[in-house]
């Protein structure tokens, strides 16, 4: 196992210091989710203009990759429409279970491209997924 | 001081000594040698253990109870020998109070179920916050089933329930008092035998979890004088899917069954039946027999090392590690800090890094260990803990390994960018 591709720069410096991490004033959507197995457990909450999600930021404590995961999702999906949005979340729950055959597809995941290696350690997948499940959830309410 | 080296080497060997005994230790994990440190979770079997599991189901093989050929009659030998070993293992009155059950799980919701029968409205339950949700959630649901009220000891600072507190907690009403003997989390030991005298002067039933207890303490029922003790074979070195539920006879002939179907009637009827004697009644459908040889073969190899001997070379690494534990200040230890009755699991946070990803980093190094809450989340939010990395030992473990962990550590600490 190689942990410098799982802990990369990137996935690090989003869970030491993600600028996503902060409750949001008057938010229109907050969605909780939680792995009661080990214990990650975030809150999501969302801002909308339409159907554009115009804001978006977490709280929450669990371990590096949930954190991390759930700010570059953050990144990914501001300024997206809700479909859009439930497009990448589609997409990025295929990259971790190994379903996405053309890596061309997975450009559009852009920073959350760089969590694709957890998908070859089955322990750690759902830290990685907590976030983008939640986001679906909170989406298919809204829709 | 030349005692005193000689004899650390001899417990170091000890360690050493007994993991040739386990094949599966023998091998790489992640380009290192393998060190498992989540015994608390479950152990590994010894060769003898493996040979009797094999023999069984390559010679003996048959639905017990059952039939009347040859093989029926070798397999219900087989398991009525491995209840027999279990009855001198935690020295029961009689083989009949040993229940064989899935694990200390189906042990306690067995026992919460049937319990039903001898509690009323407003009784009470106690029990305490070091508990396995498996100590906990069948007491709430039957707290729930029959509107009684589930009451807490709390811990002190020291990860201690003291017997001011369980007094204090008592009352006419309690009904049903459980307790493990072991913190599966902090590895605090109770004193259950104190306890369960104070339990018994106000006529509460005393159960005890234990599942970390069994494997690790020796354990004499009637000294301890418990109603009803739970325990696991796969956490003392046994197959996993055997477990054992002891409870005294005249308790266990006044508790209705939990499962029903074979093996544990009397008379069936169209509209109802009777039941079988202690202990098939508690034993619906075709047991785990295998599991019971294996169990067997398990408590052998212990006796013949001697619980009390492999509990001194735990305590010995648990007391090595923990030395060295504290004198790192990016550890923050979750437990008594003493030896005093306390087992060999350490539970413990590397600050700034979650421990997940703590356990990932180790097991790059070859090192099993724990992470998360352990099943005990009531305890791990009363003292403000999100999760914890444990290590708990037992055996086969070596003061050598221990040092590879506490080197493992520096690395977690580099891996996520600070200066240890």
């Amino acid at each position: 196992m190689n942990l410098d591709s799982v802990y990369t720069e990137l996935i690090m410096e989003h869970n030491k210091n993600s600028r996503n991490k902060h409750s949001l004033e008057n938010a229109d959507l907050s969605e909780h989710g939680h792995n009661p197995s080990c214990g990650d457990d975030i809150t999501l909450e969302l801002k909308f203009d339409g159907d554009i999600i115009s804001e978006a930021a977490f709280t929450g404590s669990g371990c590096a990759i949930s954190q991390a995961s759930t700010s570059i999702m953050i990144d990914l999906i501001k300024g997206k429409s809700i479909e859009k949005a439930l497009e990448l979340v589609e997409t990025f729950i295929a990259m971790i279970k190994k379903e996405i055959k053309d890596q061309q597809e997975l450009r559009k995941l852009k920073d959350a491209m760089a969590l694709k290696n957890i998908s070859n350690m089955p322990a750690r997948v759902k830290c990685a997924v907590l976030s983008w499940h939640t986001l679906k959830e909170a989406l298919n309410e809204r829709k | 001081m030349m005692l005193k080296q000689e004899s650390a080497v001899k417990k170091e060997n000890l360690g050493s000594q007994y993991k040739k005994d386990f094949p599966i230790l023998n091998q790489q994990i992640n380009g290192k040698s393998l060190v498992y440190f989540d015994n608390a979770a479950t152990t590994q079997k010894p060769e003898v253990v493996l040979d009797a599991v094999d023999n069984y189901n390559r010679n003996i093989n048959a639905n017990p109870h059952r039939g009347a050929h040859t093989l029926s009659v070798r397999a219900t030998e087989a398991y009525e020998n491995a209840r027999a070993k279990v009855k001198d293992f935690i020295n029961a009155e009689r083989a009949e109070e040993v229940i064989f059950t899935r694990n200390t799980t189906e042990s306690l919701n067995l026992l919460a179920n049937s319990m039903e029968a001898l509690v009323e409205e407003g009784d009470e339950i106690l029990i305490s916050l070091l508990e396995h949700h498996s100590n906990i959630l069948p007491w709430q649901q039957l707290a729930e089933r029959k509107n009684l009220k589930l009451k807490y000891l709390y811990p002190d600072q020291n990860y201690r329930i003291s017997l001011a507190e369980l007094k204090d907690k008592l009352t006419d009403k309690t009904k049903i008092f459980s307790i493990s003997q072991m913190s599966n989390v902090s590895g605090t030991i109770n004193p259950i035998k104190e306890m369960a005298e104070i339990a018994h002067q106000k006529n509460a039933l005393v159960v005890v979890d234990g599942a970390q207890g069994a494997p690790h303490l020796k354990t004499n029922v009637r000294d301890l004088n418990v109603d009803f003790y739970a325990f696991s074979g796969h956490k003392m070195l046994g197959p996993m899917g055997i477990g054992v539920l002891y409870g005294k006879k005249d308790l266990l002939e006044k508790l209705p069954p939990f499962l029903r179907g074979g093996g544990m009637i009397e008379y069936v009827k169209e509209q109802d039946s009777t039941y079988a004697p202690l202990p098939e009644k508690f034993e619906a459908g075709t047991p785990n027999v295998e599991g019971a040889v294996g169990l067997q073969a398990a408590i052998e190899y212990l006796e013949e090392i001697g619980l009390d001997k492999i509990k001194e070379h735990e305590l010995e690494l648990t007391k090595y590690a923990l030395e060295k534990m504290k004198q790192l200040d990016f550890v923050e230890i979750a437990g008594p800090l003493d030896l005093e009755d306390r087992g060999g699991i350490i539970s413990f946070n590397i600050k700034d890094i979650h421990s997940h990803d703590l356990a990932t980093i180790v097991d790059s190094e070859g090192i099993a260990i724990r992470s998360g809450h352990h099943c005990a989340q009531p305890l791990m939010k009363f003292y403000g803990l999100n999760s914890t990395g444990r290590v708990s030992f037992y055996l086969y473990n070596t003061r050598e390994e221990v040092d590879r962990f506490l080197e493992s550590l520096e690395k977690v600490r580099e891996v996520f960018g600070y200066e240890s």
